[in-house]
């Protein structure tokens, strides 16, 4: 209990810090939310006008505080851009972005347990050294590349999907899940190359240790050995590992929308960084903070529940 | 033993790889399937996909910033008068118009039966209000700035508008024909989520960073629409434009590059026209070495823009030699093109007699974002070593370029394109008087500002032959001083799937979906 109540102080500062980091940093470079939505056409006037309007002219300090307060009481505030409440754009994206984080993720465990564990058992074999030459090429790939590379194939030369053709779940929610299970997969692959890797070091590690010979000893066969013993005591790194990607996945998202023209969270982001949006950039970057220090807290809740010697 | 682990393995193997075929080709096989009966289908509804590059910034006309914007709300919304193909100021929500002997009282008769998408009459109360709020009458700020010129707004009966004026103004019909000035009904209730206009196409769905869907008005005052539905999709990434159209995601895209271009199959057909924009390296005429006008000549005598042209946009565009760009008509004074022709001696004389024979280096800030800005100044900055002359690029964000450059004008020299709002010369010239508050390369020549003065003098008292006289002087003294360096009007390219026919280019930024038809 004391445990998860120093967690959440740490968590709470940690979300504070990062949304009070956000708003420096959109006051220090150049150019403002007036400035961008007048263009060309700005007269001095119409700036102060504007600037009023959006209450851009107040110090710095004031300003931060009255968004955190209203932050806190649950009101974003509204989008200096479109004109509408920041809630309203989130909610409607956050699906988009969340649905493709968590299909990478099963994609991920899914794909690299069985192959780990496989290449783990045939360590020194030609279909091992095979993978894992595999492995390390796709590791090295960028997922915005291999999102190029997927679209290549899979979008223009084998046509299984339209580049492009995205469309929402609120319209077509089949047509959806057929698209972004390619750019699902572009962010999987290196996250799968690099779990599979891990996996079967970790295997190939805890089977030279006594307890294994033990387990033999006992009349145990390889694979009573390898899932009842070995596996149990490997899987715990490759368990934080997965944590640190889940976030890691939402993030990567970001990046994939773009090569993918998936209108997530991401291209929110993007264009509101551009347009000096801060309202929206603060909304999203705290959301993202906090989805990535939760995740990483429920991480060191389950690597407590997999191995009881942790205690934290 | 071994054999069974063998067996175990590879059936894991074997199921792992079966499951992700049936997820990636099951998917795929509807996706297929439904992509040929989505062609059909829009042949016989009669639907275009339009990419777009950025996503629109305000349904509301008033409030529409974005020049990217306003050419989409052209299609939902119209003012009292509207822009055509040609430049020209059609009548629109009114039919017709007076103006007084004076140019102060502006009198407009509204179109017989003319319909807002709800299907309710425009009124003159609506035209009132429209107007009104534009004017900042309704209480607040004026919205569009020249407007506050506008003292009151009278609806004498049904049909009639009388527009008051405090001093004449011969661009009072453009800024009124902008779509900015547009009619909306005065009882909507949010034009923001459901924007009800006049024009040949209603609004019907909008989901954000992802499309707007647009549907023909059967209501429509003038030539119906061909065209049933309009989807405009948000394509923020440019290097996906070409895969986009290959792909069949979208049908027409139009400011493509011609690099882009050049990728594209048989399948599309790529019209040409142009940007309506003045290219240049503008140069800081306040700081040390651009104060002086031999240097400045001689930058103009070292680029040779039909080079700039070959090698960025295999040799299309189209040369100017001063702020005003060929659709102007009138206006635009084609000899200026070749009062410097590239000459590197008498560049090289230039600097000696300005006193940098060793020539000098600059900084040139340029919008990261326009592609071919950033191609041209490369080939600029080569052109100018051959004098001596070191151009450092410095790529920036186009919202820095906007608040250091254009609003703190800290710079020595920018490459960028600048446009007109409105068809009138003061949309490009204004802004080179002295104290003009966008003046932003600050220049500073008195002999110009009489000359804008006297164009202005003469269009108050509506002498247009004077005043065309008078704003072409202007053009000639910008050129003559070497205010920038003038490049070119870029060219526009437009991919359009073949198939559908009708696009037409206007010399502002208007993309009329109205015209496009399916062959």
């Amino acid at each position: 209990m004391r445990y998860i109540g120093k967690k959440l102080a740490a968590m709470i500062i940690t979300l504070l810090c990062i949304s009070f980091l956000v708003y420096l940093a959109f006051d220090l470079i150049p150019g403002d939310a007036a400035l961008a939505a007048l263009g060309t056409d700005a007269t001095p006037e119409s700036l102060a006008a504007l600037r009023e309007q959006l209450g851009l002219n107040r110090p710095f300090l004031e300003r931060y505080l009255e968004w955190l307060v209203h932050f806190l009481c649950g009101d974003f505030g509204t989008s200096y851009k479109y004109h509408m409440p920041v809630a309203d754009m989130i909610v409607s994206k956050l699906p988009i972005t969340v649905i493709m984080a968590v299909i990478s993720f099963f994609m991920m465990v899914v794909i690299s347990l069985p192959v780990g564990i496989y290449t783990a058992k045939h360590s020194g074999r030609r279909i091992d050294r095979f993978v894992m030459a595999l492995n390390q090429v796709v590791m090295s790939v960028p997922h915005f590349f291999m999102g190029i590379l997927i679209t290549y194939l899979f979008g223009m030369l084998l046509k299984f999907f339209t580049p492009g053709g995205f469309v929402s779940y609120e319209t077509d929610f089949w047509g959806f899940l057929s698209y972004i299970i390619f750019p699902c997969f572009a962010i999987a692959l290196p996250k799968i190359a690099m779990s599979v890797k891990l996996l079967r070091s970790s295997c190939i590690e805890e089977s030279k240790k006594d307890y294994v010979r033990t387990a033999y000893s006992k009349g145990n066969n390889t694979n009573k050995v390898l899932y009842r013993h070995v596996l149990r005591n490997a899987i715990i790194p490759v368990i934080t590992l997965w944590g640190m990607t889940l976030a890691d996945m939402l993030v990567g998202s970001i990046v994939i929308e773009q090569v993918f023209n998936i209108p997530g969270i991401g291209r929110i982001l993007l264009t509101s960084i551009s347009y000096r949006d801060y309202p929206v950039v603060e909304a999203v970057i705290v959301l993202i903070a906090f989805v990535v220090i939760v995740t990483n807290f429920v991480v060191d809740v389950i690597y407590q529940l997999v191995d009881p010697r942790i205690s934290v | 033993m071994a054999k069974r682990r063998q067996g175990l393995g590879k059936v894991l193997l074997a199921s792992m790889l079966l499951t992700l075929t049936v997820a990636l080709g099951g998917c795929s096989g509807d996706k297929q399937d439904g992509d040929s009966e989505k062609v059909s289908d829009t042949a016989a509804a009669s639907h275009i996909t339009i990419g777009i590059p950025q996503d629109l910034d305000s349904l509301v006309p008033s409030l529409s910033q974005g020049a990217g914007t306003q050419e989409i709300l052209y299609n939902i919304y119209e003012g009292l008068y509207k822009p055509d193909s040609e430049g020209n100021l059609v009548p629109a929500v009114a039919s017709d118009y007076t103006m007084s002997e004076d140019g102060l009282v502006y009198t407009f008769t509204l179109r017989d039966g003319i319909k807002f998408h709800n299907g309710n009459p425009v009124t003159a109360a609506d035209v009132k209000y429209s107007i009104d709020t534009c004017a900042g009458l309704n209480g607040g700020e004026p919205v569009i700035s020249a407007f506050s010129n506008i003292v009151g707004v009278e609806a004498p009966d049904e049909n009639t508008i009388v527009i008051t004026l405090k001093e004449s103004s011969s661009s009072f019909m453009a800024i009124l024909s902008t779509v900015e000035a547009a009619i909306v009904p005065a009882d909507a209730a949010d034009l923001q989520t459901n924007p009800i206009g006049t024009g040949p196409y209603k609004f019907v769905s909008r989901s954000l960073q992802e499309n707007v869907v647009l549907e023909r008005f059967d209501g429509y005052w003038g030539e119906p629409a061909h065209i049933k539905d309009v989807t405009l999709k948000v394509l923020a990434d440019s290097d996906s434009i070409v895969m986009n159209l290959e792909g069949g995601a979208v049908d027409l895209v139009a400011r493509i590059s011609a690099a882009q271009a050049a990728e594209l199959g048989d399948d599309f057909e790529v019209l040409e026209g142009t940007m309506n924009l003045v290219q240049a390296v503008y140069l800081n005429n306040a700081v040390a070495p651009f104060d002086n006008e031999k240097v400045r000549q001689a930058l103009c005598y070292a680029v040779n823009r039909q080079e700039i042209l070959d090698f960025v946009s295999e040799g299309k565009g189209t040369l100017v030699g001063s702020s005003m760009f060929p659709a102007f008509g009138k206006y635009y004074i084609e000899e200026l093109n070749d009062l410097y022709t590239t000459d590197i001696e008498k560049a090289k004389a230039l600097l000696v007699e300005a006193g940098y024979p060793d020539g000098f280096s600059f900084t040139m800030k340029v919008p990261s974002n326009y592609q071919q800005h950033v191609d041209t100044a490369q080939v600029v900055a080569e052109q100018l070593k051959q004098i001596g002359v070191t151009a450092d690029i410095e790529l920036i964000e186009w919202e820095t370029w906007l608040s250091d450059v254009y609003q703190g004008r800290d710079f020595e020299a920018t490459l960028v394109g600048v446009d007109a709002s409105t068809l009138t010369a003061g949309a490009m010239l204004s802004r080179f008087r002295s104290d003009a508050h966008n003046n932003f390369i600050n220049y500073n020549n008195q002999e110009y500002d009489a000359a804008y003065a006297e164009a202005l003098a003469a269009e108050s008292v509506m002498d247009d032959d004077k005043a065309t006289e008078a704003y072409k002087k202007c053009e000639t003294i910008l050129a003559g001083t070497a205010a920038n360096v003038y490049i070119q009007d870029m060219c526009e390219l437009v991919a359009v799937r073949k198939g559908y026919t009708g696009y037409t280019f206007y010399p502002l930024y208007i993309q009329d979906f109205s015209k496009l038809d399916i062959q």
